[in-house]
């Protein structure tokens, strides 16, 4: 059991900083960024081909600036090219597919087994080695950082400004701000997030294929609403703990599902309707009464 | 000084629903000035505050704000020098957002990474008593809770935080029931006041057309048909304003709002 609640753990923390791009750009802009797939199989190659060159550390800085610069070219195609913002997901993700396999040198697959990850540099420290908390260790780190700092960040007055944007963008334009402006801000910020979430995932595999990303969205989407219906607070800090612990719990369930002997390849369908009934539920239930009214005529 | 000079506007041009909503339309605003704007249905008094406050281009024509030219000036730009109150008091606030996030943002002050001081938050807690909706004492609560009344005073306090060049009122206390609009014009007519705002406000209330500020505009097929001030102004009563509007656009008023509340409040 203590194996498999570590998997979930380990995995749950790390796929965790997608959820939290989700958290920002979802909930509080109000973007469903459908660029998230290739935005997390960006960060994996590009930290995996700095860390293959030798630089495990900077192969995070470098995932993350990739993300940014994703995040930014999907905004300016939403904000100020007139795309619509789903199309300009989706047209990114297509465009990053290309761009991933170029970055991984014309290959769909990279092999990191004898390359030094953050992983391994600090296998070497005793503790951590023995117990094999290095991957632990490393996610909960950056989930940490990453969580603290979107905290502070929503508080910031540019933080404000986004939430506003997802809320009322009309509010925004009358309080003297460019929504244009949020709107990129905050998906260059969220995509980061999951630029680092797809390398580190990559790093602690040890491997990158191109598939890495694929279907992340709706992973992250189920992760996000299974936070929600846990934590039901207004309270930011709640909220952005209750992503976290979404993304842990989805995770738990999978591995046990896993355990059952679940085929790994039914993540992908179990995500699906996980996010189908998160979001059509609370619309089926407010349909309800009307729907018990004309059962109630048919009877009669 | 806001001055309009020659402003043009066609909604849907070289199509059957083509609409010329402002048409050749001149008006300057002294400083100080509290007009109000009166008109049927269609007659062009939302459009001009569009044309103001930079919701479109207009097609022709130059808009200048103290003796500067904002006609091509984006409407965020804009927004820092004039205030703009809607008819819907869900539209000028962040509804998921607290009544002190919601005025941290208008006030905007600091730099886009500063976070809400502790002296911030006193200050914009007094200004919201100010109000005397008791909403102080709910600055964390979500503004989505209140009711309209409420927004909609919360959404003047925002317009006015940092007192505007300009103060454009469409009609903001007409969604509102009759003690709670009475209630936010008191609000608005001391606002006005203690900051010595320049005002423009639209209604459907003739009465208070001809009471409330010192001018009075009438507008018809996106054009100012009557603009009066000064003693011309104080002898005048309801119905010669409706007798002058006869005589000047060639038919009757019709304005449903105006013709149900003529006799009314």
């Amino acid at each position: 059991m203590i194996p498999l609640l570590r998997t979930a753990l380990e995995l749950g923390l790390i796929s965790s900083l997608t959820v939290l791009a989700l958290f920002l750009s979802y909930s509080m802009l109000n973007v469903c960024d459908l660029s998230t797939d290739g935005c997390f199989t960006l960060g994996a190659s590009v930290g995996a081909v700095v860390a293959i060159a030798g630089h495990p550390y900077a192969s995070l800085a470098a995932a993350m600036l990739a993300g940014v610069i994703s995040g930014f070219i999907t905004a300016f195609l939403q904000t100020k090219m007139g795309v619509d913002s789903l199309l300009a997901g989706i047209i990114m993700n297509t465009a990053l597919y290309s761009v991933n396999i170029a970055i991984m040198g014309g290959s769909s697959l990279l092999n990191m087994n004898k390359t030094d990850t953050v992983f391994s540099k600090i296998q070497s420290i005793p503790v951590i080695g023995a117990f094999e908390l290095n991957k632990l260790i490393i996610a909960l780190l950056a989930v940490i950082l990453v969580a603290v700092f979107l905290y502070v960040f929503l508080r910031m007055k540019i933080g404000l400004a986004i939430r506003a944007t997802g809320n009322n963008p009309d509010m925004v334009r009358s309080s003297s701000i460019n929504p244009a402006m949020t709107t990129i801000v905050g998906l260059c910020v969220s995509n980061s997030f999951t630029a680092l979430s797809g390398c580190l995932l990559a790093q602690s595999q040890k491997s990158v294929n191109i598939d890495i990303g694929s279907g992340m969205v709706t992973i992250a989407l189920a992760s996000l609403l299974i936070g929600g219906a846990f934590i039901r607070s207004t309270k930011m800090s709640h909220r952005i703990a209750g992503a976290v612990l979404g993304a842990f719990l989805f995770r738990l369930v999978y591995t046990v599902a896993l355990r059952f002997n679940m085929p790994a390849y039914m993540l992908k369908l179990v995500s699906s309707v996980i996010v189908i009934f998160a979001i059509s539920g609370p619309y089926l239930k407010s349909r309800y009464p009307e729907f018990a009214r004309r059962l109630e005529k048919r009877r009669c | 000084m806001l001055k309009l000079s020659d402003i043009t506007k066609t909604f849907n041009p070289g199509t059957v629903n083509e609409k010329t909503a402002l048409s050749h339309l001149n008006l300057t605003v002294n400083d100080g000035d509290f007009i109000s704007i009166i008109g049927s249905n269609g007659a062009g008094k939302s459009t001009l505050f569009n044309a103001i406050a930079g919701s479109f281009m207009v097609d022709s024509g130059r808009i200048e704000l103290d003796e500067k030219d904002i006609t091509f000036m984006p409407e965020h730009e804009r927004a820092r020098t004039i205030g703009r109150l809607f008819q819907d008091p869900l539209k000028g606030t962040a509804p998921d957002m607290s009544i002190e996030e919601n005025l941290a943002l208008a006030a905007g002050s600091g730099g886009w990474l500063s976070v809400l001081s502790k002296t911030e938050r006193s200050v914009l807690r007094e200004k919201v008593a100010l109000l005397n909706m008791g909403l102080e004492d709910r600055m964390n609560s979500p503004v989505g809770l209140l009711s309209g009344g409420q927004r909609q005073a919360l959404t003047l306090l925002m317009a006015t935080i940092n007192p505007p060049k300009i103060l454009l009122l469409d009609e903001h206390t007409a969604a509102l029931d009759p003690a709670t609009s009475v209630k936010v014009n008191e609000l608005t007519d001391k606002i006005v006041s203690e900051n010595k705002l320049t005002c423009l406000m639209i209604t459907h209330n003739m009465q208070s057309a001809l009471v409330t500020g010192n001018r009075t505009l009438m507008m018809e097929d996106g054009n100012i048909i009557l603009n009066i001030s000064g003693d011309e102004r104080s002898g005048l009563t309801v119905d010669d304003l409706l007798t002058m509007f006869r005589t000047r656009s060639g038919r009757a008023l019709d304005n449903d709002r105006i013709l149900l509340s003529k006799n009314g409040i």
